[in-house]
């Protein structure tokens, strides 16, 4: 067996599970939808107010939604076995872990993408940042998904990590929220957005190829 | 490296293993050597140090002092050699309580790596059969018995191709018919020239298997008394 098949049989047996457990696994996105609906009859419907704070609202809504479903990623395999036994390959692990990685994304992350549209409408988001928005969330969720991975490795042996969880990740988060932001701002105000896109990208793929190789050693100092 | 070696070489050769946890030592300057062939029951009261020795042998935990060598090969030195031989079954059953019997074997052995190798001879539905839950395949795991559940986990003793098996407790709430069942699968592997740590608080009854007794709590006993 090679270790790419291996790594396919890791994600569709996290995706047969989710899809077992579904509650669980749309939980954080249903959390989102509710923020963002809330915040219209919170603030008022007014447009101008919503337009001005709509890209924040979003991405804050995004990360917090991600902190919520950081437990997801490990805490089950983790409490049931199947952690250990992934680490007991020949295989290397930090390769079988991003496949959980790219499982947490799909769950997680691509929803997010397919709903932006849908979001910014709303929260009467200019039309002109649509695409910016949809562009800076699939840019950056992947390393939202890589981050949230690496909090969840280190805390895995904790009963109740989560707020531990939240300290170690949000200020990894703050970088993405400000790129983020300032790209769909500046598309609403039809300017270019190249830059914060390419940093939000260059992020992304940091986190992405790095971060398997620092969850792979969060797993293994927890298992043990 | 590549070549093989099929001369009785001792297997795992575990050497001044101790442990200490928390500032309390659990057990010090074990030290034992498995043959091919050999079955080790590794016996103690509770709280001895049973499963941390077994998970030092499997490499998921350090050991304080001490190495483990497999075939002269430190286990550190070539991990992903020394798990391709190997088998470990924790007292964490590894099997998911939302997916059915046979989902839970199909991906035990998807996700066994290069050890599940028997894929041919023994399809899922046979070694359903085999460990007694015909009849039960489509049943959600979290809804069976703890025996049955324990039977799905163990499962991977009969698809796994690991000359080593390290097994905790496998036979925890297993009946008489299952424990039987486990004891010939282990007398079959151990005549193929098989290894296998265990520990357990039951006596093996089949007289084939011939295990060899380390005592955990004797060891930390002369160890107190030396001192």
């Amino acid at each position: 067996m090679t270790a790419v098949q291996l790594w396919r049989s890791v994600l569709s047996k996290d995706l047969r599970l989710a899809a077992r457990r579904r509650s669980d696994a749309i939980n954080p996105l249903v959390f989102l939808l509710m923020v963002i609906t809330l915040f219209p009859l919170g603030v008022g419907p007014g447009p101008d107010i919503l337009a001005r704070i709509a890209p924040g609202i979003i991405w804050v809504a995004a990360l917090l939604a991600t902190l919520l479903g950081v437990d997801r990623i490990f805490k089950d395999d983790y409490a049931d076995g199947s952690l250990e036994q992934l680490c007991l390959l020949p295989q290397p692990l930090a390769f079988t872990v991003s496949a959980k990685m790219v499982s947490h994304w799909l769950l997680s992350g691509l929803p997010l993408v397919i709903l932006s549209p849908l979001l910014a409408l709303l929260l009467s988001l200019p039309t002109s940042a649509y695409g910016a928005l949809s562009l800076s969330l699939l840019l950056g969720t992947p390393a939202l998904s890589a981050l949230a991975a690496i909090g969840a490795s280190l805390t895995l042996p904790l009963q109740r990590g989560s707020a531990l969880v939240s300290l170690i990740l949000l200020p990894l988060f703050i970088p993405l929220l400000i790129f983020a932001t300032s790209a769909v701002e500046s598309a609403g105000m039809g300017m270019a957005v190249h830059g914060q896109l390419a940093i939000l990208a260059a992020i992304s793929v940091l986190t992405v190829t790095l971060a398997p190789l620092a969850v792979a050693a969060g797993v293994r100092m927890s298992v043990n | 490296m590549k070549h093989k070696t099929t001369e009785p070489l001792p297997r795992l050769t575990a050497h001044e293993l101790s442990s200490v946890r928390g500032g309390r030592t659990l057990f010090e300057q074990v030290s034992f050597e498995v043959h091919a062939g050999e079955l080790w029951q590794i016996t103690g009261a509770n709280g001895a140090g049973k499963s941390t020795l077994l998970r030092m042998l499997a490499g998921l935990m350090p050991s304080s002092t001490g190495s483990i060598e497999f075939n002269n090969h430190s286990i550190q030195y070539d991990r992903s050699a020394y798990h391709q031989q190997l088998l470990f079954i924790g007292h964490k059953p590894a099997v998911k309580a939302e997916l059915t019997a046979l989902e839970n074997v199909y991906w035990q052995r998807r996700l066994s790596g290069d050890k599940g190798a028997r894929q041919d001879s023994m399809d899922d539905w046979s070694l359903l059969e085999t460990i007694g839950l015909l009849g039960l395949e489509d049943e959600v795991t979290g809804r069976l018995s703890a025996g049955q559940q324990r039977r799905v986990a163990l499962t991977r003793l009969w698809h796994s191709q690991a000359p080593l098996w390290i097994l905790d407790e496998p036979f925890t709430a297993l009946d008489v018919k299952g424990i039987a069942l486990l004891e010939q699968r282990f007398s079959e592997h151990l005549s193929q020239g098989g290894s296998i740590v265990m520990t357990s608080h039951q006596a093996l009854s089949l007289a084939s298997l011939n295990p060899q007794q380390l005592h955990l709590g004797e060891v930390y006993a002369n160890a107190m008394g030396a001192a």
